[in-house]
């Protein structure tokens, strides 16, 4: 298929922008989105053009390296993928398709589609971790019993892949879908427990810093999600948070 | 007289590791505060390291190219861990582990070395349940585990189809804290591009920052090269875009010795090309095998049928059907391991039974397995006489609950349910191991520099068990190398602070400046990738599943050419000082290019086929890898003299005196 895509260009953090054309030709069904950008990049190359700057790494879902405003959504019109899971068949010959990165106060734009998501990395830094050393005398795995259930959720929360589709998503640009799914990972095992109040206090503390915005509960980061995160973390992080914030205090 | 002195220790094997470290020396914790430790690359092995190395008090500075250390590319591991716990009491040890994994290796690693990654794969559980890994559970509350090829106990721990993930996002945590702390310094888009070496010992790298260009000099007492393994030199593998050679090849070209670089696993299971514009492979998981059945049609007119879309795979009887790895191996089944399973397939292929249209893909079948398990869920719930359709839900249940990511990846990318109709799969590039020659202690040849998880040589022999890279990325970063690089470090109490003034790192610079400067000065007409592909076909007809001396001469020559084309005619556009992705592949491919003729004359030189190494020339009437023991049974490590093709070879004999050298046989 041909396709016009409408492309963000921007050459750096403080640099205007601005949308600019492009056709490519040619594009199997069978090709990964990022395969098409390459198409073109390669075109761009060998005339000497600058190439469009876009993250990726792993193309298969899992690193959350790859990002992308597609058509005014979050790794593009299909649900429960990234970017680079995203195929060419979701198109027709002849569509316009434009693509951006993702926007958000705290996700500035290093050149083109990438931006810089050290903001996650660093609420992490503030409390995303079990507090314990490395060391060969933790007692033996099995010792705790876990109920499979809070095992799962746990699971469940714990594939959040970093990405940032839920805050490039959100009105408010809010990280709060992130955040809740590393704190509910944590609170839901008994090895997290015992931090738990600390550890929501200073993630959510950090998260204001950064400049995300707040939750009011529209549910689009769980729909834009490309792991299915759920809300009701967010839910479970909130009360997480009132508990601490009445009952907390360093000592 | 070889130059490599393996420094296994001394004493009864089981006892080794214990000893070493109960007599290595160590570094007080004052101390620690002033030694510096530079980390390249945050996957299990440079993440745990990292993170291990701060909380003992070392100033640790880490390094990776991508945004964050969390995208490393062990995320993207899916099956799970080895570890000899036991828990099923199905006859698992240390012991079974270490065994396993010799053989498994085709009697060309270390036995030092792999029993004691055997010995701490227990504590790895341990380690990571205390720090919030969810692994999967039984109901019961207690942990639970699959089975993995070439063994016949269940030891493989796994959290669903994301145990990578999972393991990396624990030891990414474990950074976090120490980053948070101030203990680890990281920088994050950041690629290594030099080992800076003063007095003969590894003191500091140049690195360049990605975003805006900027050349930097960073120093230590010592610096552990956790870069990952070398497979995106076939261009296509499962490899991230992103993974590379560069930051090995660099320190090999300072003197670290390369160890059979020849040693590529092909994993069995991988979706198969669908065409030129392919950028990268992506994996089945092994777990699959658990479950899944392969085959393909006896016949060949069903085989016709079926690329033509005729017959559907569901139509093909149970007796026309070749599940050949069960008809060869009875003992292990689909369970083989991966070198096995890649041959077998790729026999039945060459033989023209392939069932898609370029004839490249066997069928990897779940009906069995769903209609047994449907049956066990239908008895538990008390469903009497349940039909065909009732067991079928209920065992797509069991069976997405086993595997429910994997089979949403593959439905993506094919377009295929593959609860309804089976997987097609074939062989892909997926693992390297060999890599840069260490010591017992994990040191390369150059004091002071180490090298941890893929990028060293050191477990896997000539083919890696499936569950193993997890764990022994793990076992450098968490138990190994916090010990052993102490009793180096040690010696360096009283050296201070390393100045980034010094001589050789001007030198250092210098060298990164005129190569960076060279690609976007040079007027060429051909795109990196145009390159890489090049080199990736003429890897993997030639130097990829079945080698034989001439297609290996012939890669050597091919790639020569390649390279001097590649110089004269690459185009990089851009600057240096920006953000510029063009210039980081150009760096990345010309180390492949330098990379791919030393792994073709390794092939050349091992005249033997053992695991992932396989020589057309040396096999059984039966057509299975036929080692030559008295001839080949050492590690094939190549000293860097100036040019690839007049690398120097050093061989460590590799001695045997706990197991006994026999021919694999998985029948």
């Amino acid at each position: 298929m041909d396709l016009t895509l409408k492309i963000w260009r921007q050459k750096n953090t403080s640099s205007a922008g601005k949308m600019v054309d492009y056709k490519v030709t040619g594009i199997s069904g069978d090709m990964s989105f990022l395969e098409m950008i390459d198409v073109l990049n390669n075109d761009l190359v060998e005339k000497g053009e600058d190439p469009v700057a876009f993250d990726h790494d792993c193309r298969e879902g899992i690193c959350g390296m790859c990002s992308m405003y597609i058509n005014g959504e979050a790794h593009g019109p299909d649900r429960g993928v990234t970017t680079c899971q995203l195929h060419m068949r979701k198109f027709k010959n002849g569509d316009t398709i434009y693509i951006e990165p993702f926007r958000a106060k705290a996700f500035p734009v290093i050149k083109d589609l990438v931006v810089d998501r050290g903001a996650f990395d660093r609420i992490m830094a503030a409390g995303g971790f079990v507090s314990v050393n490395t060391s060969g005398n933790t007692m033996d795995a099995n010792a705790l019993p876990i109920p499979k259930d809070d095992a799962d959720e746990a699971f469940d929360a714990a594939t959040c892949i970093g990405c940032g589709a839920c805050v490039a998503t959100c009105k408010n640009a809010s990280a709060m879908l992130f955040v809740s799914a590393k704190v509910s990972q944590l609170a839901l095992l008994p090895q997290g427990k015992v931090e738990a109040e600390r550890r929501v206090l200073s993630m959510v503390e950090q998260m204001d810093k950064e400049g995300f915005g707040n939750c009011t509960n529209t549910g689009a980061c769980e729909v834009e999600c490309p792991k299915g995160i759920s809300l009701t973390n967010i839910a479970r992080m909130n009360r997480e948070y009132l508990k601490a914030s009445l009952t907390y205090s360093e000592k | 007289m070889s130059k490599l002195d393996s420094r296994i220790p001394k004493g009864e094997l089981a006892q080794k590791w214990s000893d070493h470290k109960s007599h290595i020396n160590l570094v007080n914790p004052a101390n620690k505060r002033n030694i510096d430790v530079i980390v390249v690359g945050t996957g299990l092995a440079g993440g745990s390291a990292a993170a291990s190395l701060a909380e003992l008090g070392y100033k640790v500075k880490a390094f990776c190219f991508q945004d964050s250390p969390r995208r490393a590319h062990s995320i993207a591991a899916q099956g799970g861990i080895n570890a000899a716990k036991n828990y099923q009491n199905d006859g698992d040890s240390v012991y079974r582990l270490f065994y396993d994994t010799i053989k498994g290796g085709d009697y060309r690693s270390r036995e030092a070395n792999v029993y004691r990654l055997a010995e701490v794969s227990a504590n790895i559980i341990d380690q990571c349940v205390a720090q919030g890994v969810p692994f999967a559970r039984e109901y019961g509350g207690l942990l639970d585990n699959r089975s993995f090829g070439g063994v016949q106990v269940s030891r493989t721990f796994y959290a669903k189809g994301q145990t990578g993930q999972q393991l990396l996002l624990g030891a990414y945590s474990a950074m976090s804290r120490q980053i948070g702390k101030g203990s680890i310094k990281m920088y994050n888009r950041h690629e290594m591009l030099e080992l800076v070496v003063v007095d003969g010992k590894a003191r500091g790298i140049i690195a360049r920052n990605l975003i805006t260009g900027e050349i930097e000099r960073h120093s230590a007492h010592a610096v552990v090269i956790a870069s990952g393994g070398y497979g995106n030199v076939f261009f296509l593998s499962t490899n991230a875009m992103g993974s590379n050679v560069t930051a090995a090849w660099k320190i090999h070209k300072k003197g670290a010795f390369f160890a059979n670089p020849c040693f590529t696993q092909i994993h069995p299971t991988c979706i198969p090309v669908s065409g030129d514009h392919q950028s990268k492979l992506t994996l089945m998981s092994e777990s699959l095998r658990n479950d899944g059945r392969i085959w393909v049609p006896k016949k060949m007119e069903d085989v016709h049928a079926i690329r033509e879309g005729k017959l559907r795979p569901r139509d093909i009887k149970e007796e026309d059907r070749d599940y050949y790895l069960e008809r060869r191996y009875p003992a292990f089944g689909n369970l083989v391991p991966r070198d096995v399973a890649s041959r077998a397939a790729k026999e039945r292929c060459d033989a023209g039974y392939g069932v898609n249209a370029t004839g490249e893909a066997v069928y990897l079948d779940f009906g069995s397995a769903i209609e047994r398990y449907g049956r066990e869920k239908a008895a538990v719930e008390k469903i009497e006489n349940p039909d065909m359709e009732t067991i079928r839900r209920l065992g797509k249940e069991v069976i997405e609950a086993k595997y429910g990511n994997l089979f949403q990846m593959y439905e993506k990318i094919v377009d295929d349910n593959p609860y309804e109709t089976p997987m097609k799969i074939y062989p892909a590039v997926h693992y390297t191991m060999g890599g840069i020659w260490v010591d017992y202690n994990l040191m390369t040849t150059i004091p002071g520099c180490y090298a941890a998880g893929e990028a060293n040589f050191s477990d896997h022999g000539a083919n890696r068990l499936g569950a193993s890279a997890l764990m022994q990325g793990l076992a450098d970063g968490y138990f190994v190398l916090p010990y052993t690089i102490g009793d180096y470090l040690s010696n360096d109490i009283r050296t201070g602070k390393i100045s980034t003034d010094l001589p050789e790192f001007e030198e250092a610079e210098k060298h990164v400046r005129e190569k960076l400067n060279f690609f976007v000065t040079n007027k060429g007409s051909k795109s990196v990738d145009h390159f890489h592909k090049k080199l990736g076909k003429i890897m993997w007809d030639k130097v990829g599943m079945a080698r034989n001396a001439e297609g290996l001469k012939q890669a050597i020559s091919e790639i020569r050419e390649l390279r001097d084309e590649f110089w004269k005619d690459v185009r990089v556009p851009g600057s240096i000082e920006e953000f510029n992705q063009e210039l980081e592949k150009a760096g990345r491919v010309a180390d492949f290019l330098e990379l791919g003729e030393l792994m073709a004359m390794d092939a050349l030189e091992r005249n033997e086929s053992c695991g992932g190494h396989f020589r057309e020339e040396y096999q059984t009437e039966e057509g299975e890898a036929l080692r030559d023991d008295k001839n080949y049974m050492y590690v094939a490590s190549w000293e860097y003299t100036g040019d690839p093709g007049k690398s120097v070879l050093h061989k460590e004999d590799l001695n045997y005196e706990y197991i006994e050298v026999k021919t694999r046989s998985y029948k």
